[in-house]
């Protein structure tokens, strides 16, 4: 009996917390973390009488967001009352978005495992007001209301992706590009991205799509890979023995690595929207959108390909350097500034990048700038320093900052050229060492080697070694 | 010499700016007046007459060394107990906000005591403001001065009896379907309902967001436009107060009506209105034509709808609003195993029969499959009316109408028809579903002695309008000088 093959439907509603100073109906600041309910007001606790005012920060990336993601910008948008009862909800209704959020369609392209790429269909997005927080302690639970009135960004996509790889590859893309448009940190222990899934297998050449179940609150990319993995393969094996998928909403049990199905009254629910009647509609000017527009960074993938296709560079290294927004940054000025693409590359790559993850800092925590480093690289090129000498005043300059050169003469680095303290070093080692230059006047080559090494270790480094060997020749005759 | 507590907001201003009499004088003869009076009328929740002397004092201070804050200092105000007062509980007159003390001050609260104003207690108010003779309390029924057997009308029942009982110089209140108007009708006082968006609503606890608007019952007309002066204007903390310029609304009042068209609308003089109440409210529009108005007939073809839509609108917008009410972080709590049973248990608990009618009715005219039958089509139906009003104000000024179609009922007489109540609120809802500005004045009383009150409705941001022709018909009728026979421990008056 031949096999039948599925073909696999997800769709991804991905929320993402956005990077605003304060909440988005309230001043209350927008951090993670803190003691239970320290950031919280009369407003983002839903006491009686308060009002909500819109951050308009919050709509601004939004739409930022929408435009890097090619989406259409509603100029006339609203929110609407998502109603329905849980602890964590400080008034029992969420100030979401129901039928104009502020940006529709778009996509966002991703590479293939066996090589090429494909876009997946972004089909909304829209903003809204994040929760509290449920804690449960031995015999009791509790509400930390810190993150309550967080603007939510929540990213909607088409049934497009066709693996859970698919949709792995999908959450990495976005993430690279809300953190290039500077929208969201997408810190996900901090629960920047959290998202729902929703998937559906068919048989191949079915049209239409199979039933679907919802997989709620899944808060790591590898968690969203797994259950996705589990997932699909239930619903095959569903179908294989002749049964029917269950239209149900289910949650991921990470440790038993299987999905559960959530209770009906978990999730069922009629949210009864209606228009929002605290806050007027918001009206953004094609003017307005044109100015964000223009602000808009390059995204992250024709960065990649233009630092290939500008600088020579292979696509990996392209790929590292253009990951982060900061990074890519700091490696471009540096390449403008020493008129050195690739040395520019090869610094970051391994120096800059190597301290950042040592130290476990943001690039834009180190202390030395893109012009230092094009001079360190420039001293290098010039043959004025040696490599070793460089790598000392590159971390020098990354804990302290200040001009490369300063460094370098602040230590003694520069490359020993003169004549005179060269023949100096040369005449102490052949001095120190007569078994090694008997032994090279006897024909041993290697006693050669071992002669500049000598040299080298009584100028700490600095000589020359090209004019180092020339003068040992000279003297050995 | 008339006691203090008879006085208006003016007057005491002019007497205490001439050092005739102190703040503590006057807070004194107020709760003086209360202690006697109010056990028989229930305007008051509470009174916090420690409090109110200590500010009182401190309000003397203030102007013996020059340093009063404004004409106003030191003149206390009632306050109606949907409005968030910092260190006061706020109960709404509802069990389920049993216990909760406000953290902040609501801003009409605040700007009323930044002009020095004493706030003397809570008055008593339908639960949620849902009722229109205050019958709905957790905390009581309160009384209609005029005759204790009636209603004072609702929602702001206990602003409107306190007022009318010289129990207060003037209350601050809210109006979402008429509970200003109507109230300040039954008891014989002016009962302003200001302009959507033209007083902030931070700070008073929602009913129905698109409709809720604060406003004030006072003494008399100048009064009204006083307050409405120091409470009216922009706050950043509500997104849909507006943002217009703050006019000297006394400087407005004219004793004539020269110039001023009054729009007379014939769907408000229909059958079911009672005949007394029709004769006055005649006889009102007689004398402001004799003041020099023009009086035009105009229609508002869609006031049969208003009742309908508001009831659908109004419910809708509270059964989201009151859904916060589940003793997860203030108020009542009752017990349950889980959040859900203790939500069901704290609303069952806490609730009182009429708001649990109208969060069962909003829920459903918000149901999926619904929405459109109901909440959609109740939409539309207020575009119409908005619509019927800017064709209106084309052609007059402001519009006459009763405020209500009916003079005071008796306490009880209505609570076990709720479509009857409804029904009576026909000439106010319309104010609130346009968004426009309204104000009741006393303009007469039925045969049997029930007070009247006269509805003068102008378009959105025309407070300068109404207020103009409600002083000019007030200086020109008696009508505002009435006092309700009311006798107190020491007996007639
Ligand atoms: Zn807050």
């Amino acid at each position: 009996m031949k096999k039948v093959d599925y073909l696999v439907n997800i769709g991804l509603e991905t929320h993402v917390q956005l990077k605003t100073r304060s909440k988005i109906f309230c001043g209350c600041r927008n951090v993670f973390g803190g003691e239970p309910n320290t950031h919280v007001c009369p407003v983002c606790l839903g006491y009686p009488g308060t009002l909500p005012v819109l951050n308009e920060e919050a709509v601004r990336l939004t739409v930022i967001t929408g435009l890097m993601l090619g989406s259409r910008i509603n100029l006339f948008s609203k929110f609407d009352r998502k109603s329905y009862f849980y602890p964590d909800m400080p008034k029992n209704y969420q100030i979401s978005q129901y039928d104009k959020p502020f940006c529709v369609g778009g996509g966002v392209e991703i590479d293939l495992e066996g090589g090429g790429r494909k876009v997946i269909g972004i089909t909304r997005i829209h903003l809204e007001e994040d929760v509290g927080k449920s804690m449960h302690f031995e015999s009791s639970s509790g509400v930390d209301f810190n993150r309550a009135g967080t603007p939510l960004m929540e990213i909607v996509s088409e049934p497009e992706m066709e693996s859970p790889e698919e949709a792995y590859a999908y959450l990495q893309a976005l993430k690279e590009i809300l953190l290039y448009a500077g929208v969201s940190d997408c810190n996900l222990e901090e629960g920047n991205m959290r998202c729902d899934i929703n998937c559906s297998v068919r048989p191949a050449g079915s049209e239409q799509l199979g039933t679907k179940t919802e997989i709620k609150n899944m808060n790591t990319f590898h968690g969203v890979l797994h259950a996705l993995r589990y997932e699909v393969r239930r619903q095959i094996d569903i179908l294989e023995k002749g049964g029917r998928i269950e239209q149900e909403t289910l949650r991921w049990d990470d440790r038993a690595g299987v999905t559960v199905a959530m209770r009906s009254k978990e999730y069922a629910h009629d949210y009864r929207y209606f228009p929002e009647p605290d806050l007027p509609p918001v009206r953004l000017t094609e003017e307005t959108v044109a100015a964000w527009r223009a602000e808009l960074p390059e995204m992250p993938r024709a960065r990649r390909e233009r630092f290939v296709r500008n600088y020579g560079l292979p696509e990996y290294d392209a790929g590292v350097l253009s990951a982060d927004r900061a990074v890519a940054d700091f490696f471009e000025e540096t390449a403008r500034l020493c008129g050195q693409p690739k040395a520019a590359s090869n610094w970051v790559m391994t120096e800059v990048l190597r301290v950042i993850s040592e130290k476990g800092l943001e690039i834009t925590a180190l202390k030395i700038t893109p012009r230092a480093l094009a001079d360190l690289i420039g001293m290098v090129v010039e043959g004025k320093i040696n490599t070793t000498a460089a790598k000392e005043v590159f971390d020098v300059l990354a804990v302290r900052g200040g001009e490369a050169r300063a460094v370098v003469e602040e230590r003694g680095l520069l490359q020993v050229r003169d004549a005179a303290a060269i023949e100096e070093y040369v005449l102490a080692a052949i001095a120190d060492n007569p078994k090694s230059v008997d032994d090279y006047r006897k024909g041993k080559k290697a006693a050669l080697q071992y002669l500049v090494g000598q040299v080298m270790r009584k100028s700490r480094g600095k000589a020359d070694p090209q004019l180092v060997l020339e003068e040992l020749r000279r003297r050995l005759g | 010499m008339s006691e203090l507590y008879s006085l208006t907001v003016r007057d005491l201003a002019d007497r205490m700016g001439r050092g005739e009499c102190s703040s503590v004088e006057v807070v004194n003869s107020l709760l003086e007046r209360i202690e006697n009076l109010d056990g028989e009328i229930g305007a008051y929740l509470s009174v916090d007459k420690e409090r109110a002397l200590d500010e009182a004092r401190a309000s003397d201070r203030r102007r013996e060394t020059g340093q009063g804050l404004s004409p106003l200092d030191g003149i206390p105000i009632g306050v109606k107990d949907i409005f968030n007062v910092a260190g006061e509980e706020c109960r709404c007159g509802s069990r389920i906000l049993e216990g909760y003390v406000a953290p902040y001050d609501a801003t009409a609260v605040a700007r009323l005591r930044a002009k020095g104003m004493i706030l003397l207690g809570r008055l008593n108010m339908d639960e949620f403001a849902m009722g229109s003779s205050t019958e709905n309390s957790a905390y009581g029924v309160t009384r209609n001065p005029w005759n204790r057997n009636l209603v004072p009308g609702g929602s702001s029942g206990g602003s409107a009896a306190a007022v009318s009982a010289d129990m207060a110089f003037a209350s601050l209140a809210t109006d979402t379907g008429g509970s200003i108007r109507q109230p300040a009708a039954f008891c014989g006082c002016v009962g302003l309902k200001p302009t959507y968006g033209r007083v902030s609503r931070y700070g008073l606890t929602a009913y129905a967001s698109s409709l809720d608007q604060a406003g004030v019952i006072t003494k008399d007309v100048g009064d009204a436009a006083l307050l409405l002066g120091v409470i009216a204007g922009h706050d950043p903390a509500d997104a849909t107060s507006l943002a217009a310029e703050v006019p000297d609304y006394l400087q407005c009042l004219r004793t004539d009506l020269k110039g001023v068209r009054i729009g007379y609308p014939r769907e408000y003089f229909v059958e079911g209105v009672e005949k007394d109440v029709a004769r006055s409210v005649q006889g009102a529009i007689e004398e402001c034509r004799r003041l020099g108005a023009e009086v035009i007939e105009v229609s508002l073809p869609h006031t049969e709808y208003a009742v309908a839509a508001y009831y659908i609108i109004a419910t809708a917008e509270a059964s989201a609003n009151l859904a916060r009410f589940d003793g997860v972080r203030y108020g009542l709590r009752a017990g349950g195993r889980d959040p859900l049973e203790m939500y069901a248990e704290t609303r069952a608990a806490g609730f009182g029969r009429e708001v649990k009618r109208r969060i069962i009715l909003g829920t459903y005219v918000l149901s999926s499959g619904y929405y459109d039958a109901y909440y959609l089509r109740a939409q539309k139906v207020r575009s119409l009316i908005r619509a019927d009003f800017q064709e209106a104000f084309k052609v007059c000024d402001v519009i006459l109408a009763p405020t209500a179609p009916g003079a005071a009922f008796a306490v009880g007489e209505r609570t076990q028809d709720p479509l009857r109540m409804y029904l009576g609120d026909i000439f106010t809802v319309t104010a609130n579903l346009a968004g426009i500005c309204g104000i009741s004045v006393p303009c007469g009383f039925t045969d049997d002695g029930r007070p009247v009150g006269l509805q003068i409705l102008g378009p959105a941001m025309g407070e300068e309008k109404i207020l103009r022709t409600a002083y000019a018909y007030e200086q020109a009728t008696p009508w505002h000088t009435r006092r309700p026979p009311i006798a107190g421990k020491e007996g007639v008056e």
